[in-house]
């Protein structure tokens, strides 16, 4: 018996991400030079994060003409992204046959209510989240991976660090729990019962938990992967940078390594300056890309 | 005989989802990153992730050498997915085979299925294959253990046994029982020695 876009079919892809990192690129030359430095999937979009907030304006899905070319400039997985609650944006993306849609913040959302029914689509989403019953909200509408929200496009590490930590410190909270108290636990967080439930029992997520939103240096990769996340996206912080190769291969050497200093020393040399970065807590509310969604 | 000692190449993919079934088998369980990791080793899995990643690790961390060293002694090596590919002709070509990437397609053809595979008993396997690579050519010192639309899937030569699904993650634990009874085989033709 064969069966297609199972959970496990979804969340396997995920699995095989693992300790890699994804990078945003905004061109089949920028995915090549992001496969070359070891990538382990791309995530294909017409603005980066830091375009997106520098130009204002609706952010929507990219052109498939420019997704098609980066599916067919790499071998590496290719992801791409819809507008929060905008499922027909997704339903074409499927038609392109990208890998993994991720349902973003950074895109302005198309729905302030409902975000998409993923259990309808064989592509698998990756949401993001600041706190465990968001998690748990998007993997109840299908989600497939979770990536901690942080804040797109500041290369400010602030926000992605209180997400991870918020994420991880709900999960082992959980766990400490009498199976009496879970059901007041999922009011409280407003996420379904059947999932905390798993998770109090697994002491994870039931799914592949990465990191996303101001990592700008390979320092910030190692330190999201002590605070418990399995893998990273890089968005702005790479080719918003002076030297986006080296960059690319430091936080991917970093990623791995994120255990060894010495490693983590030695991929951080001389990468020339970062993306320019914007301090998140000087940003005002309407200007926050975590917000959206819940 | 001790709990023993496999090494789990950890450079990026799922590797973690190896470690568990191997310590669930009662091995132990190492993640390798660079050559050192390699020592004292008596088994190694080569995980799922992607290939072109992977590839470019190995050449970083100064690792093909020291696996084809590994592979010379006659360590029994168990490649899925991505470590099937690393193992055939164009890359660390330590089996005589020639994987076709991405051969059953993007992720939205991904698929899970009953694959039946010779040598392992009780029924077919859950393999759960994500963009998963075929095996197209193949030597004559390579047994064929499993085919999915005429497609080989699963091969073994000398110690080396791959498959190109994810057993690790469809809950079946024979494939990796497999693996460590050719374990068990060398370590009692060794004291026979």
């Amino acid at each position: 018996m064969r069966d297609e876009a199972t959970f496990a079919v979804k969340t396997g892809l995920a699995e095989m991400l693992k300790g890699g990192v994804i990078m945003d690129v905004v061109t089949p030359a920028q995915a090549v030079v992001a496969e070359e430095a070891g990538a382990a999937a791309v995530m294909a979009l017409e603005r980066v994060p830091a375009d997106i907030r520098r130009d204002g304006g609706v952010a929507r899905m990219s052109d498939p003409e420019m997704i098609s070319g980066i599916q067919e400039a790499v071998s590496i997985p290719v992801m791409a992204k819809a507008r929060i609650g905008h499922f027909v944006e997704a339903q074409v993306l499927e038609v392109l046959e990208v890998d993994y849609l991720d349902e973003s913040e950074v895109l302005t959302p198309a729905d302030e209510t409902h975000h998409i029914d993923k259990w309808s689509f064989k592509v698998p989403f990756v949401c993001g989240a600041t706190n465990l019953g968001e998690a748990l909200r998007r993997i109840g509408e299908g989600a497939a991976m979770i990536r901690s929200k942080g804040e797109a496009g500041t290369g400010d590490i602030v926000e992605a660090v209180r997400h991870m930590r918020r994420i991880t410190g709900e999960i082992r909270r959980l766990a400490t729990l009498g199976a009496d108290e879970a059901a007041s636990a999922a009011k409280d967080i407003g996420a379904p019962l059947d999932l905390v439930r798993d998770v109090a029992e697994q002491g994870s997520l039931p799914v592949v938990l990465f990191c996303a939103g101001g990592i700008a240096t390979p320092a910030d990769a190692a330190l999201m992967m002590a605070l418990g996340a399995e893998g990273v996206f890089v968005g702005s912080g790479i080719f918003k940078s002076e030297d986006p190769p080296a960059r690319a291969r430091a936080i991917v050497e970093a990623t791995t390594h994120w255990q060894d200093p010495v490693r983590v020393a030695q991929a951080s040399r001389g990468l020339g300056t970062p993306m320019v970065s914007l301090e998140s807590s000087k940003l005002e509310d309407e200007q926050l890309l975590a917000q959206r969604g819940w | 005989m001790s709990a023993p000692l496999i090494g789990v190449l950890a450079l990026q993919g799922g590797f973690e989802a190896h470690e568990r079934v191997l310590r669930r088998l009662g091995a132990r369980t190492r993640e390798v990153r660079v050559p050192g990791d390699l020592d004292g080793i008596e088994g190694l899995v080569l995980p799922g992730g992607e290939s072109t990643t992977m590839t470019l690790g190995i050449a970083r961390e100064g690792l093909g050498e020291p696996l084809g060293a590994l592979a010379a002694a006659g360590t029994p090596i168990l490649g899925s997915c991505a470590g099937l590919i690393m193992l055939d002709r164009d890359h660390l070509g330590l089996m005589d085979i020639r994987a076709e990437r991405n051969a059953f397609g993007r992720q939205v053809h991904s698929f899970e299925a009953d694959v039946p595979v010779r040598g392992i008993e009780g029924g077919p396997m859950r393999g759960v294959f994500i963009r998963a690579p075929w095996i197209a050519e193949h030597g004559p010192g390579v047994e064929i253990l499993a085919s999915v639309d005429g497609h080989v899937v699963a091969a073994r030569e000398d110690g080396m046994l791959v498959v190109s699904f994810h057993a690790e993650l469809g809950g079946d634990d024979r494939l990796h029982r497999l693996f460590l009874s050719g374990l068990r085989e060398r370590s009692v033709v060794g004291e026979e020695r």
